[in-house]
């Protein structure tokens, strides 16, 4: 992936900002071959993610009333924190669907700054997170105390790890933006960073209704 | 500007992104009102259970259909594949939820 990607940018560069176009009548982020292949490929990367998480789905739902007498999940989670976390990244990704519209209008400018808010709000979903994990520790609610508790540090940890990932591969491409403009291949990247981001939104949805929100009940 | 060549020729964006508004707007009402449900405790626990499930399984559609091009194929005319791939991912974690579920009721019958 790496090679292709090098060998892209040095055609890009050698033939005068020209990238290597094998469909002009489709979608600028399908329009390479390369780039269909691998949007339809990152379908099925996040088809293989789904199952990571339904697996830690289920060892959180088996696990979940296995509190071993310390701490549940009623008494340690805040409804306004994780509120707040839902509709983060809720807006985040609204607005990584509007850098992926402007992408598809040509406005370079535009997609940039959407990623922009799109990554300032996923840091601070992270911020929430890290916070919340923190107080829950210092409390005494640490991954080691209950099955409950390993199940749930587990689960949101990981989602949250996507998220920091989400965020630096992000500014990778914000970066790259600036460099080359929109291009197929930027395109292509800026598409799959969002089907990426939305997916995490999908993963999140369900964070908030069997974790927080039974959690609560 | 590199960018204006490749500007696509054959996919057109509205100039307002509807889709995209419609579907906050929907996402965020589907989150308020299974808050609502849990906070206010208008339901026995059964029925708040499948109500809450049921709002995020809807807010799993807005995000695909309104957001990830779920249903858009790659411009060739050729099937969009995706929803093959990632319908076997959501019937597995369905299966792996569930039967996870159902199996461990048993443990405290089989010791």
């Amino acid at each position: 992936m790496t090679t292709l990607a090098h060998n892209n940018v040095e055609h890009h560069h050698g033939a005068g900002d020209h990238v290597h176009v094998d469909y002009p009548e489709r979608p600028i982020e399908y329009q390479t071959q390369d780039g269909a292949l691998k949007i339809l490929g990152f379908w099925v990367f996040l088809a293989t993610d789904l199952i990571l998480f339904a697996c830690l789905f289920a060892t959180f739902i088996v696990l979940r009333t296995h509190t071993d007498g310390g701490p549940t999940g009623k008494e340690l989670f805040d409804v306004p924190i994780f509120t707040a976390e839902t509709l983060i990244l809720l807006t985040s990704s609204f607005t990584g669907g509007l850098a992926t519209f402007e992408m598809h209008r040509g406005h370079r400018n535009r997609v940039i700054g959407w990623l922009i808010i799109t990554a300032l709000l996923g840091l601070s979903f992270v911020g929430l997170e890290v916070n919340e994990f923190v107080h829950m520790a210092m409390e005494g609610a640490t991954m080691q105390r209950s099955a409950f508790l390993s199940a749930f540090f587990t689960l949101v940890g990981t989602h949250g790890c996507h998220v920091s990932l989400g965020i630096l591969w992000m500014t990778g491409i914000i970066i790259q933006l600036f460099q080359r403009g929109i291009t197929p291949i930027t395109a292509r990247k800026v598409y799959i960073v969002n089907m990426y981001w939305h997916f995490l939104d999908v993963v999140w949805v369900f964070l908030f209704t069997i974790v927080y929100l039974m959690g609560v009940m | 500007m590199a960018s204006q060549h490749q500007t696509p020729t054959a996919h057109h964006e509205p100039s307002f992104p509807w889709q995209y508004v419609i579907g906050y707007v929907l996402s965020l009402v589907l989150t308020v009102i299974p808050l609502w449900l849990v906070l206010d405790h208008v339901l026995t626990p059964t029925p708040l259970t499948i109500g809450i499930l049921f709002c995020a399984v809807l807010q799993i559609f807005v995000q695909l259909f309104m957001f990830m091009h779920f249903t858009h194929g790659d411009g060739s005319g050729e099937p969009a594949y995706q929803t093959v791939v990632l319908s076997i991912g959501f019937f597995f974690t369905v299966v792996f939820a569930g039967a996870s579920i159902w199996i461990m009721s048993f443990s405290s019958q089989v010791q």
